[in-house]
């Protein structure tokens, strides 16, 4: 039984600035980035007033179903700022990411780099958030309340924050990954332990073939890969939107 | 060489053993989980109207219940596959 559970493999390495390290994390994300935006192109071609074609039903459909995201938990005035944009984006991001394990490649999102990356950007703009809704002084206040002392405990939950939120969604991922090479592995020596008991030659053919592999793996992996990746991408932004409306009201 | 080789040995199951035990933090949120789809059902039941407000509050719940499991998910794949101690040795 063996079992290969690994990060990000090194693809190449630009030798500037003492060497800069390209993983499969970042050519996958840029595969999966390109995908997006020729799907945002062939949604968005040849636009008219009335729709007539599916894509355009399509592409309304998605906008108007974000917008309403973003109004009902954000808060209006958040529409008008372009922050319905940025919550597609990330979700359709972190959808794309995920769902790339299905074809094989090497998921971005099981990467703790790519969270932590996304995860820093929500950070800012909370931080950004809380600044323009109480100015600096009231943002200071804010680490002192409701009383003086919890200010260790205040600083520890700002920084908790987004790397729960990058823990929680690298956690489902990649847990995702090492249950199905768990699973593999299993069924792997499962059919050798089966197919062996087989009499003569055909149990030693048919032992060294992994036959239960074939079609099993794929009713968990309607779960750990179709069904988690879709809800750790609209959690990660529920929890984006509802951070960012939070931080608004001061 | 031979107790280079027992202390690697130890340090190696030990850590096997730390990351089966952080796994049992997996208990926490499958209670926790397993109430909130249960009061969700129930909710859903005498509100069935309620039904699609109530299934997304209730994932977005699980969600965050579950970081603590994760949590000890990380602790267990870091003692697995990234042992921070055996470099030490």
């Amino acid at each position: 039984m063996s079992l290969d559970v690994h990060g990000a493999r090194i693809l190449f390495e630009i030798p500037i600035l003492g060497g800069i390290v390209i993983t499969e994390t970042v050519v996958n994300t840029w595969i999966v980035m390109a995908v997006i935006v020729g799907l945002c192109i062939f949604l968005t071609r040849g636009m008219q007033v009335h729709a007539r074609t599916k894509r355009q039903i399509i592409a309304e459909f998605i906008v108007k179903k974000v917008n309403s995201m973003v109004g009902e938990n954000m808060g209006e005035r958040f529409l008008n700022v372009g922050y319905a944009p940025l919550i597609a984006a990330i979700m359709s991001l972190s959808a794309f990411c995920s769902l790339s394990s299905m074809i094989g490649l090497y998921a971005p999102t099981s990467d703790l780099s790519t969270l932590l990356g996304w995860s820093l950007m929500v950070f800012v703009l909370i931080t950004y958030n809380k600044f323009r809704a109480g100015g600096p002084l009231g943002y200071i206040k804010g680490y002192f309340q409701p009383i003086p002392v919890l200010l260790p405990f205040n600083i520890i939950s700002e920084f908790a924050t987004p790397l729960s939120m990058a823990f929680r969604h690298f956690g489902n991922i990649a847990s995702g990954t090492v249950i199905t090479g768990l699973i593999y592995a299993a069924l792997s020596s499962l059919s050798h332990a089966v197919f062996s008991i087989l009499p003569g030659a055909l149990g030693q053919v048919l032992g060294n073939i992994p036959l239960l592999q074939v079609g099993i793996p794929a009713i968990f992996s309607v779960y750990f890969d179709l069904f988690s990746s879709c809800l750790q991408a609209f959690i990660f932004c529920m929890l984006t939107m509802m951070y960012i409306g939070s931080a608004a009201e001061g | 060489m031979n107790e280079q080789l027992w202390t690697k040995a130890i340090v190696m199951g030990s850590s096997a053993i730390g990351a089966g035990l952080a796994m049992i933090a997996g208990i926490g949120p499958g209670i926790g989980e397993g109430y909130a789809v249960g009061k969700a059902c129930e909710a859903i039941g005498r509100q069935p109207e309620c039904k699609g407000t109530v299934q997304s509050t209730m994932l977005l719940g699980c969600a965050v219940a579950e970081t603590t499991g994760i949590y000890g998910f990380i602790v267990a794949l870091l003692l697995m596959f990234a042992n921070p101690f055996i470099g030490k040795l």
